[in-house]
């Protein structure tokens, strides 16, 4: 008979005495440099830019999911102007390239300040409506926000913008291949960062707010000072996902940069992936980003957001809490891919 | 007598042109069982959440331990030593039975060493007789055993003042006496509690003074032998 897998993260680590811990952490980088590593090859191999554009797209979803899952998923509060904090990201970088051009790796903080600071400022404005409050004023951010940027001639207006790419360093071979690498390495900081926020303080009280906000409070959760961080936390991510993009399509304008497919995107991929978890984004973007981009190359480009709309139909029905809550409850009923997986190991 | 550890006085609460609470006082001794009692509708819910912060009050005000907390959010008069259970349980649904005791002890005493959490939690979940149980979701969970987990994630904190919203409803009288214990070995400790109520032979079994609303407004405050044969009171629940 062996041992129930543990329920979840956090008691996983409590069971886990320090020393193995420390060599399991080992274990996940290496794993984690291997996957990259086999990654860059795959690509490499191909012999073309287009798969470093793919790949770029599918792992700045894997941001947008993950930052959206912070307040979305942990918190239960829901969304729809993703698309607003990604464009001020990426149009802070555009007005960074008009006027004092800084060098992109410095032009992403700034992206994620300016982002995080319209999130702390909607939040403020609306966290203290619970709720579906917050999601309308959100999507009327997105709305405002573009109405603003399509008004203003110094970033493009309604017109858009070009972009010259700087000349790539020589390490990284081509400019795309230098974005590439750029999203990879925000896409394993947004999803460490989420990660620690799920096992800390910060995601028990934003659990205990999305199950009952009254009956949080009243435990002493101090619910719009966590809410604010949440927001803060995940525009500024969503805000760094925005700001290499102006040199990733070399062209904006606010259709592009407000896109609907962001918006969609990040609700959807967190949805399909589970949002409990802070794996869930993460499978829903490979999965769903990676679906986008093999279809728009083999079939349509025009069927992208057909697909979202289909695969999640299709979660909805069958696997409601996503690929996570499904994995749950085969595990619990102790299935043969579960009795296959704790044989081996 | 010593000064009231809580003291509410002129709470006020109007819903649109309805008025839920006209001008209530109510004081609170340390260690006393206070019993409050009402028929349906006569604003002992909305007295609770006024009390906790969970509705802004619209005159009055609530001293605990003599500092003015009428402006203070849930959170800070958890923190403070004032915690409540609800009339329909509200546990975390998607923690399981210990994550939802180790809520307030992470967040109202600010704990943060996950393995005296973790103790603390469990010593909490044996007083009311659900250790065995803490690592199940509380989907599972029976009506009693809900009440219990409210009342444990209510105590967990080692508060100052209890305040139990219906924690017998609907329970049957073995139940009940199974919850009025955990009640009267809490005051031995030094909690003053009080008890929202309607089952009269718990009222008369635990309260050392009961307090009678009305329509929004207190009728009778004395002991209980005494508020029960008060005129007012025997006419609001029995009628003319």
């Amino acid at each position: 008979m062996t041992a129930p897998l543990p329920r979840n993260v956090l008691q996983a680590a409590e069971a886990i005495p320090a020393g193995s811990r420390a060599a399991r952490l080992a274990g996940i980088i290496l794993a984690g440099l291997v996957l990259v590593g086999l990654t860059v090859g795959l690509l490499d191999w191909t012999g073309t830019d287009y798969a470093y554009l793919a790949a770029y797209t599918v792992l700045q979803f894997v941001v947008l999911a993950t930052a959206w899952n912070i307040l979305g998923g942990y918190a239960g509060y829901v969304n729809f102007g993703t698309a607003a904090f990604f464009a001020i990201g990426c149009y802070t970088t555009v007005v960074i390239y008009k006027t004092i051009q800084l060098p992109l790796l410095l032009a992403i903080p700034i992206g994620g300040l300016m982002a995080g600071i319209v999130g702390f400022g909607t939040g403020y404005l609306t966290l203290r409506l619970r709720g579906v409050f917050f999601s309308i004023a959100t999507l009327a951010l997105a709305v405002l926000l573009q109405t603003l940027v399509v008004n203003w001639t110094f970033v493009g207006g309604a017109r858009g913008v070009y972009v010259l790419r700087p000349e790539a360093l020589s390490i990284f071979g081509s400019y795309t291949r230098f974005l590439f690498i750029v999203m990879l390495a925000l896409a394993i900081g947004s999803v460490l960062i989420a990660r620690m926020v799920a096992n800390s303080w910060l995601g028990r009280g934003l659990a205990a707010i999305r199950d009952d906000e009254t009956a949080a409070e009243c435990c002493g959760v101090p619910g719009l000072r966590l809410k604010l961080i949440a927001t803060t936390l995940s525009g500024a991510l969503m805000g760094m996902a925005g700001a290499p993009f102006p040199y990733f399509i070399t062209y904006v304008d606010p259709g592009t940069a407000f896109s609907l497919s962001v918006a969609v995107n990040s609700i959807a991929m967190p949805l399909i992936g589970g949002t409990g978890h802070w794996i869930g984004p993460v499978l829903g973007a490979l999965l769903l980003g990676s679906v986008q981009q093999v279809i728009t190359v083999t079939v349509s480009s025009a069927l992208n957001l057909m697909i979202v709309g289909i695969l999640l139909v299709v979660f909805v029905a069958v696997a409601p809490n996503g690929i996570v809550g499904a994995w749950k409850r085969l595990s619990e009923r102790g299935s043969w891919i579960h009795r296959l997986l704790r044989r081996r190991a | 007598m010593d000064t009231p550890i809580v003291a509410a006085t002129g709470i006020t609460k109007r819903f649109g042109g309805f008025t839920a609470l006209n001008e209530v006082d109510l004081s609170l001794q340390p260690r006393e069982r206070l019993a409050l009692i009402g028929p349906n509708g006569s604003g002992k819910s909305t007295f609770v959440n006024c009390l906790s912060g969970v509705l802004a009050c619209d005159a009055g005000s609530t001293l605990f331990e003599g500092r003015d907390i009428s402006r203070m959010a849930p959170w800070q008069r958890a923190r403070l030593g004032m915690a409540r259970s609800f009339q329909i349980p509200r546990p975390f649904r998607g923690m399981t039975i210990r994550e939802n005791i180790e809520v307030p002890l992470m967040f109202a005493l600010h704990h943060t060493d996950r393995a005296r959490v973790r103790s603390l939690a469990e010593a909490a979940l044996a007083q009311v007789g659900l250790l065995e149980r803490s690592n199940s979701s509380p989907r599972g969970l029976s009506q009693v055993e809900l009440r219990k987990l409210e009342l444990a994630r209510a105590l967990v904190t080692k508060p100052k003042v209890l305040i139990a919203d219906e924690s017998m409803a609907g329970l049957s009288e073995p139940e009940v006496d199974e919850i009025l214990e955990v009640l009267f070995r809490l005051n031995e400790g030094g909690i003053s509690i009080i008890l929202i109520e309607h089952i009269m032979r718990a009222v008369m079994r635990f309260a050392e003074r009961v307090v009678v609303l009305v329509s929004g407004a207190k009728i009778a405050d004395g002991a209980p032998g005494e508020v029960m044969s008060h005129p007012e009171v025997v006419k609001a629940y029995l009628g003319e």
